[in-house]
């Protein structure tokens, strides 16, 4: 691990030197679109439809910020990345932007040479039982068969889940979310930990789901948002503030429908008029046009629209808003104001 | 001996009778070979229920019970129980092609028709052999029609070619052939570098001829999967032969640089060299060079086959017997001759096994590309599994892929044992 991370490091120092020094806007800006890195795959979040186009939550931020450049949420292009091909794509500048359920910490930001630059789902490690077994609790889970990811942190916040509480468990280490759905429903684990987010979407597609139940304990802070290279302060900001903009969005009741009208009428709060261009040269400050965030908007809709159409309540997925509601309505999304 | 018996002489030959039913037709064979001993039949019984279980459990799955017109996972479930092969039919072009443009896909087809036609001369004895310039120019036909762009680059690639046989052939009139080998090689290196973009520009300016472009990343699916599989398989067999060659040169430089090649690719895993290729080429290319990913894969992929090609061909040119290397110098054949004709027919038909398993090895190694995020036919499985009308699905897609797999896997069996019964020349 230390000497991946060292080559990945010393790969990306190579190439901040080299290709991210030169601002990333006026790159983007003469290919005349953006390049995404998402997921290969993840229910809700990045897949392809019946026409090989791709949608999902993370794909539409990419969307998103692709509308506030150009205008136009179709100037992108998307390149699936692995979990093992992700950093190395965006550090050698063959993605400008990763928008990849990447969990936000220490090690990635600072040692990776990554900046991060929001959250755009706050996720967090859960557990999922049949509800024959009738457990309430992960607490009593002692003794249980556990179906697990290698190599991924929630191997290691389960051990130190069941270490804190004195529990013993039996992993079964399984490769990939299909790989973990056969081994559940074959009844080789009583119980799958994965992100509650991919609980939620891996129990949607069983066939009798109302036989499973997420436990109430998320024993992680999965905070999965965009990251850019570090060195492109720009950049940096142009991302962060296309997320920021959506969220602020729906805090005001921006929403996809109302855009283009307020945009154009103007509203009685101010902090929408800025938002929106009519008031101040915030455009300009992000080196963007003043109507960025109209487009960004237009793309997909504001966060909350984004949220409900690819892993909401109305979907197949059913995800609650939880921790990802406005900061005013119970939740933590939080943006900074917009002035 | 009175005389009112008549001696008994035999006025013809007894008609054969037929043999008795408990050594011929189908009741003897079932004995003979299914129940002739206790184990036997307890092998043949146990058999039987196992393929009666496969059978009973496969067939009302995928043919009685299974569901082809439905828009979702939960549609198919409420229609019926068994397989869900509206999602094949919905996204079966996807598998093919990956994310080619609707519009362009007869290019791809058309490739593959011409592909056919290329290797037929070569498969086959009875098509005519003019046929083989389009052999030789397939690669550069195909990448043209598949990627698209300008005809001018990958005419200038093909002339360079042209370009160093012309070289060669103006040096060794007067000086040896392996300065002749040297400078139609710089001749072509040069040319590759910096003519065919100066040739590209100028031509394209004037007659402009092209494609539209199609990116890699639009290209998926069982075509990438072929592209990989049958430019690693055309790639590998030359340069495996030279190496296997080189590898058993006196020429102590060329020996060396040939047993490293094999043995450092021998020692890496294939995953590792395509990481190399997709990842770690970025850092060491100058910045804004942008090679193609799935261009640096085929490399890759033709290096690491052409390693263990070399070593097949190799152990066939090890089982000639040295009177075969003897005779050829007896002729006074020079190297290339007596290889040309005399060893290498023989060493390559004792390795048919061997180089059809390498092969078939290549191509399913193909879906290894997956790995690095390239939408090959498992790639592709994802971010189908991951659409919310088809999340869970399983058995359906990967049986998909491994029935295109087996026909293509099973077809270069078939086609090495016809070449081996054809070839067969009968010692003993």
């Amino acid at each position: 691990m230390k000497v991946k991370g060292a080559i990945i490091a010393a790969a990306a120092v190579m190439a901040v030197s080299t290709a991210a020094n030169a601002a990333t806007l006026d790159d983007v800006k003469a290919k005349g679109f953006v390049q995404c890195g998402v997921s290969t795959g993840l229910a809700g979040f990045a897949f392809t439809d019946a026409n090989g186009v791709w949608d999902g939550f993370d794909v539409t931020f990419c969307r998103a910020t692709a509308a506030a450049i150009f205008g136009d949420a179709n100037a992108i292009k998307f390149t699936p990345t692995t979990g093992k091909t992700r950093f190395t794509a965006l550090a050698s500048g063959e993605v400008d932007i990763l928008y990849r359920n990447t969990t936000w910490t220490l090690s990635r930001d600072v040692d990776l040479g990554f900046t991060f630059t929001g959250v755009n789902y706050y996720d967090g490690q859960g557990f999922m039982v049949r509800k024959s077994l009738g457990v309430k609790s992960a607490k009593e889970l002692d003794g249980a068969t556990v179906c697990i990811q290698t190599g991924t942190t929630t191997e290691l916040n389960l051990a130190d889940f069941f270490r804190a509480n004195g529990m013993s468990y039996e992993p079964v280490p399984i490769e990939t979310n299909a790989e973990a759905q056969q081994k559940y429903l074959s009844n080789a684990c009583d119980v799958y930990t994965t992100d509650a987010s991919g609980l939620a979407a891996t129990r949607a597609t069983f066939e009798k789901p109302g036989e499973h139940t997420l436990l109430p304990e998320i024993i992680s802070k999965e905070p999965l948002g965009p990251l850019v290279r570090q060195g492109d302060d720009q950049w940096a900001d142009i991302s962060a503030w296309v997320l920021n903009a959506l969220i602020i969005a729906e805090e005001k009741g921006v929403t996809k429908a109302n855009v283009a009208k307020l945009a154009a009428d103007g509203s009685a709060d101010p902090e929408v008029n800025r938002l929106l261009g009519k008031e101040g040269s915030y455009g300009d400050m992000l080196g963007l046009p003043a109507d960025w965030a109209v487009h960004a908007i237009a793309a997909g809709g504001n966060y909350g629209e984004i949220f409900e159409r690819n892993v909401g309540e109305s979907t197949a997925i059913g995800l609650a808003r939880g921790l990802n509601q406005l900061w005013s309505k119970g939740g933590i999304l939080y943006a900074p104001p917009f002035r | 001996m009175s005389d009112s018996r008549k001696p008994f002489v035999a006025s013809g030959d007894i008609p054969p009778s037929p043999p008795p039913s408990s050594v011929v037709g189908p009741i003897a064979w079932v004995r003979a070979n299914l129940f002739s001993s206790i184990s036997n039949t307890v092998m043949t019984l146990f058999g039987v229920f196992i393929i009666y279980s496969l059978l009973a459990a496969v067939i009302p799955w995928l043919f009685i019970d299974s569901v082809w017109n439905a828009t979702s996972l939960s549609d198919c479930r409420s229609i019926d129980n068994g397989a869900c092969l509206a999602v094949i039919k919905e996204r079966y072009l996807q598998f093919i092609y990956g994310f080619y443009p609707e519009e362009e896909r007869w290019r791809p087809i058309l490739s593959f028709f011409l592909m056919i036609v290329a290797v037929a001369p070569i498969l086959f004895a009875g098509v005519p052999r003019r046929v083989l310039y389009l052999s030789g120019l397939y690669p550069a036909i195909a990448y043209w029609l598949i990627w698209g762009g300008t005809i001018w680059g990958p005419v200038g690639v093909v002339l360079g070619l042209v370009l160093a046989v012309v070289a060669y052939r103006l040096i060794t009139t007067t000086l040896p052939a392996v300065v002749g080998l040297i400078g139609g090689g710089l001749v072509l290196v040069l040319w590759w570098l910096f003519g065919v973009e100066i040739f590209d520009g100028a031509l394209t300016s004037v007659v402009d001829i092209g494609l539209p472009v199609v990116e890699s990343s639009k290209i998926g699916g069982f075509l990438l999967s072929l592209i990989i599989g049958v430019s690693g398989i055309a790639g590998s067999f030359p340069l495996g032969i030279a190496l296997a060659l080189g590898r058993r040169s006196n020429l102590l430089f060329i020996k060396a640089l040939s047993t490293c090649f094999i043995e450092f690719i021998r020692g890496v895993p294939l995953i590792t060299l395509l990481f190399v290729a997709s990842t770690l080429l970025n850092y060491f290319l100058p910045p804004g060079t942008s090679f193609d990913v799935v261009l640096r894969v085929v490399i890759m992929v033709t290096l690491f086959a052409s390693a263990y090609m070399a070593e097949v061909i190799r152990g066939g040119l090890a089982a000639l017997p040295k009177g075969q290397y003897e005779a050829a110098d007896a002729l006074g054949l020079d190297y290339w001759k007596s290889m040309r004709l005399i060893i290498l027919p023989q060493a390559l038909k004792i390795s048919i096994p061997g180089i059809v398993n390498t092969f078939i090895g290549l191509f399913k190694d193909t879906v290894l590309v997956s790995v690095i995020g390239l939408l090959d036919p498992v790639g592709i499985l994802n971010p189908i599994r991951a659409d919310q009308n088809w999340n869970g699905i399983v058995w359906e897609l990967y049986g998909f892929i491994s029935i295109f797999f087996f026909i293509f896997c099973f077809g270069m069996s078939r086609y090495s044992q016809y070449l081996e019964r054809k070839l067969q020349t009968g010692h003993g």
